[in-house]
């Protein structure tokens, strides 16, 4: 009914609207390119979220003595036995924290004359319950030599800047599809005065406004999709380049490139939200244009 | 004056027309077109008939004056309703307008595509039609390619395909030679016949004195109305309540069905 399979204007023809679909190839493959940016950095964000959030470490100094240091650790772990909230705790053993000082220090060194302070990893069951300034009041009040440190604060910086580089992306987003918009403007605008002639004789038949817009909707949806899938097929290995690249690293910090069911599907629907994009603002341009014929 | 709107198919009350800031080429144009009434529209060249034309396809609005169509007045009729009302009007346009990338057939078949027939029976209509016009063999191809009196009869077939309340037709014989002339008038008189109310603007005055219609004059912009000389004029009411200006004496309106009746092929009368 729309003129997908039938159409009363030589749009296909039309030498103008050829480079559209290679432009939309190029909006879509920044999109995928930004949406990945998006997803891994939504994913990373939420399981440092959680991840660390729910942690803190108590560090003891190491002192002269070595008596002190034994009731230090005594003293701390008391400490942490009353506190409320918390689940677990580990004391990190020398040799793990020797492995964690190696690439620093290189493992010719004498490290065990170094004064290696004592860390003790805790486990929050439930920070709600957990009532930090109190544990830090009473900890620092008995053990003058421990601290307490939190990730949260440096924890709450990263993750700020997570979601700062999400929202450009975000933005970026926005100005694919603003850019996308104003292509298939351009270009429906441009069709509309090439098929002047041709519309007006359509109207004087009696064809809806609706029935010329269809026809220029139809089209740009055909080539909307044509370039969403194009961009899909040039953005998606590009993407999983990237994501081989940083795997290749073997760094635990960098973000997890590979994605689940929920990720593909949004890749998938983006060649049809283009294709309906570039159909809707067809469609609304040939009619806000028409409602100025007679 | 109201007696003339009443049930009238068109109805121009003092229309005057100019285009941009020229002269009036259309001045106090007064008239009603009566249901199944045919009539001729003459005047030189230059005189305005194609403009009185558009002004009743919607193609323009008057710069004065009250227009209304299947009475309906164009001044306070919301653009979105206009598309009802252009697909009662079949208009054969003067320059064709056909459009050059589809075939024959598609042209013809617009109307009927426009307003949402099947395509079973579009194809059925226009075949017949086109076959009734001479242009069987050249469905197909491209009105660039035809020869002007076979894209005239294109366009004509796209005029009358649906059916139209109100046909206008603007110089539609102007290509072709007389005895197609008279075949495409028989066709508008069939399509007359069953209703549908006529204005056919030409300069073939032959034309006009063979068929005796009712003539509509125009004069440097002015309408005069011109009784028919044929016995099913409907506009009598004209006579009645207009003085005829001109004293043109119709000529007696000739029998040209002998001529054509032979010549039907039989898909017209299902076509009709
Ligand atoms: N689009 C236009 N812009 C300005 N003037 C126009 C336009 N169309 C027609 N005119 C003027 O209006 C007058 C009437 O033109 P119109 O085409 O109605 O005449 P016509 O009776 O159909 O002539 P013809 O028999 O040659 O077809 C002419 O003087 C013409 O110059
Ligand atoms: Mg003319």
């Amino acid at each position: 009914m729309l003129g997908i399979k039938r159409s009363d204007l030589p749009l296909d023809n039309d030498a103008h609207s050829r480079f559209l679909p290679w432009l939309i190839a190029f909006m879509v493959f920044l999109a995928v390119l930004a949406i990945g940016g998006i997803l891994v950095l939504n994913a990373t964000a939420a399981r440092w979220d959680q991840g660390v959030g729910g942690t803190l470490t108590v560090q003891i100094a190491a002192t002269e003595d070595p008596a002190r240091d034994q009731n230090n650790l005594q003293e701390v772990l008391n400490v942490i036995a009353a506190a409320s909230g918390i689940e677990r705790y580990v004391i990190i053993e020398e040799e793990h924290m020797m492995t964690l000082l190696e690439p620093w220090l290189g493992s010719s060194a004498n490290v065990n004359d170094l004064p290696l302070p004592k860390l003790i990893d805790v486990g929050l069951a439930d920070e709600a319950q957990f009532d930090l300034k109190d544990f830090t009041r009473t900890l620092q009040a008995r053990v003058p030599d421990a601290t307490v440190d939190d990730h949260r604060i440096w924890l709450q910086r990263l993750v700020n800047l997570i979601r700062t580089v999400e929202f450009i992306a975000m933005a970026i987003l926005v100005f694919i599809a603003l850019a996308t918009m104003g292509t298939v403007i351009f270009t429906t605008r441009t069709g509309l005065s090439i098929h002047k002639e041709a519309i007006e004789v359509l109207h004087l038949i009696g064809a809806q406004d609706s029935y010329i817009a269809g026809q220029f909707a139809a089209r740009a949806m055909m080539l909307g999709l044509k370039g969403g899938l194009i961009g899909m097929a040039l953005g998606l290995p590009a993407l999983y380049l990237v994501g081989s690249l940083a795997e290749s690293l073997e760094e635990a910090a960098l973000p997890d490139l590979s994605f689940g069911p929920i990720e593909w599907a949004i890749f998938a629907i983006i060649p049809l939200c283009v294709a309906g994009l570039a159909m809707t603002t067809a469609r609304s341009t040939v009619l806000r244009s028409l409602a100025r014929m007679l | 004056m109201s007696g003339l709107s009443k049930g009238s198919i068109a109805r121009f009350e003092n229309v005057g027309l100019r285009y941009g800031l020229g002269p009036e080429v259309l001045q106090d144009v007064t008239f009603s077109l009566a249901p199944g009434s045919f009539h001729f529209l003459v005047g030189e060249s230059g005189a305005g008939k194609s403009s009185l034309l558009k002004l009743m396809y919607l193609a323009l609005k008057p710069s004065r004056g009250l227009i209304s169509l299947f009475g309906s007045d164009i001044a306070t009729t919301p653009r979105p309703k206009f598309p009802a009302l252009r697909c009662k009007i079949g208009v054969v346009f003067q320059e064709f307008r056909l459009l050059g990338h589809l075939s024959t057939f598609d042209n013809v078949a617009l109307p009927l595509r426009v307003a949402g027939i099947k395509e079973a029976d579009v194809t059925r209509h226009v075949t017949e039609l086109l076959e009734w016009v001479g242009l069987k063999d050249h469905m197909k191809s491209r009105p660039p390619t035809l020869s002007g009196g076979q894209q005239q009869r294109v366009s004509i077939a796209r005029a009358v395909i649906a059916r139209p309340k109100l046909l206008l037709a603007d110089e539609p014989t102007g290509n072709v030679d007389d005895t197609m002339a008279l075949r495409l008038m028989h066709l508008f008189e069939e399509l007359n016949r069953l209703g549908t109310t006529i204005v056919v603007a030409t300069h073939n005055m032959a034309l006009v004195d063979r068929l005796g219609h009712p003539v509509m004059r125009l004069d440097e912009g002015s309408l005069s109305m011109i009784a028919g000389s044929g016995n099913k004029s409907p506009a009598r009411e004209w006579r009645e309540s207009r003085e005829s200006v001109q004293a043109v004496v119709p000529p007696r309106r000739t029998r040209i069905d002998d001529d054509l009746d032979d010549a039907d092929p039989p898909g017209i009368e299902n076509f009709l």
